[in-house]
């Protein structure tokens, strides 16, 4: 038997010569298995996200083999170290550079609370400025940590309508950020 | 050529500024003592420029704020590059008066060393070239080293212990 793992086909109706499935799990099939993201790394999680790209924890095995240090086609911002307020602007630039569809992680603890650094110069978590879809806990965490919301970033994609960025809650969220 | 000792130091000093210098103390050995605003600049560019003792670098230059007392000191410490040897000065200031003359004239260093003290303790420096913040962002609006800034905001909850289960 091989060992390789294939990505089970979303449910769907089968017959010979054809499989009709939704076409919104289609994209989420493809989409959850291509992601490129953009490395937002500012401190030492960036050091760790480094160890998740080499070859011990290969994180293009997931294909988010071309690191993205363009907005351009990125599709997830991952946001890795302390943002101090005075990087908050070119943060949130970034962000609006991105093209919906996006998603964003917010890696450790300082992107995601402020961290240990409860201080008057420091963002207290990323999500006062943009929206956050998911978080990793650790101080830093490991690359194990990474995979794993990486992996919980995966799920969302894939289950993700094909109407949500267009419906009035996603609309009303991204204007409570200042997002039109 | 011989390092100057402190005590040379200070009698070369005294010669010169005699009472305008005061606070003289040697804490660890370092020579350290204070003047007036008024006379800083004098003091400073007869301290680097006095070929016996040659302080032509400026290591550092900050504040320090003690509320207690309302005032806010700038702290200048000057090195010796020919004999190795260092000197730290003081300049007492009122908090709500905090302005010295600039130490740019004699150091391009000092530029950006008084950008930061201005931008931390808020202290105005007379005829700087571009008085600006250098670190904080421009619309923080306080000079966050003030001692009267708690360390933490005491109304906060989410730090407890026993959320973390300790």
């Amino acid at each position: 038997m091989s060992e390789i793992n294939i990505v089970d086909a979303p449910p769907g109706i089968e017959g010979s010569g054809f499989f009709a499935t939704s076409l919104d799990k289609v994209i989420g099939l493809a989409r959850s298995h291509s992601l490129w993201p953009l490395p937002f790394a500012t401190s030492c999680c960036g050091i760790e996200f480094m160890a998740t790209m080499g070859s011990h924890y290969d994180f293009g095995r997931f294909g988010a083999e071309r690191l993205s240090f363009s907005p351009r086609q990125a599709d997830l911002l991952m946001v890795m170290g302390t943002i101090a307020k005075k990087m908050g602007p070119v943060l949130k630039q970034v962000y609006l550079q991105m093209a919906e569809p996006r998603w964003v992680i917010a890696v450790g603890a300082c992107a995601s609370s402020g961290g240990i650094f409860d201080t008057y110069s420091v963002l207290q978590g990323i999500d006062e400025i943009i929206p956050v879809d998911v978080y990793v806990p650790g101080c830093p965490p490991r690359p194990e940590a990474i995979l794993d919301g990486f992996g919980k970033i995966q799920e969302l994609v894939k289950n993700e309508s094909g109407r949500r960025r267009y419906s009035d809650q996603y609309k009303q969220m991204l204007a409570s950020y200042g997002i039109e | 050529m011989a390092k100057a000792t402190n005590t040379e130091i200070i009698d070369l000093l005294g010669e010169k500024f005699g009472e305008q210098l005061f606070d003289v103390t040697e804490p660890y050995g370092l020579l350290t003592f204070s003047t007036t605003k008024d006379k800083v600049i004098n003091v400073l560019s007869f301290l680097k420029e006095n070929g016996k003792i040659n302080f032509n670098f400026l290591t550092d230059l900050t504040a320090v704020h003690y509320p207690e007392k309302n005032q806010i000191a700038v702290v200048y410490h000057l090195h010796s590059m020919v004999s190795g040897i260092r000197v730290r000065l003081k300049v007492f200031l009122h908090e709500n008066d905090a302005a010295i003359p600039t130490a740019s004239t004699l150091w391009n260093a000092a530029n950006w060393m008084e950008r930061e003290t201005y931008d931390f303790f808020g202290v105005k420096f007379e005829g700087h070239p571009d008085l600006r913040r250098i670190l904080n962002m421009d619309d923080l609006g306080v000079h966050p080293m003030l001692k009267q800034y708690p360390l933490e905001d005491p109304n906060r909850v989410d730090k407890k212990d026993e959320y973390f289960g300790r």
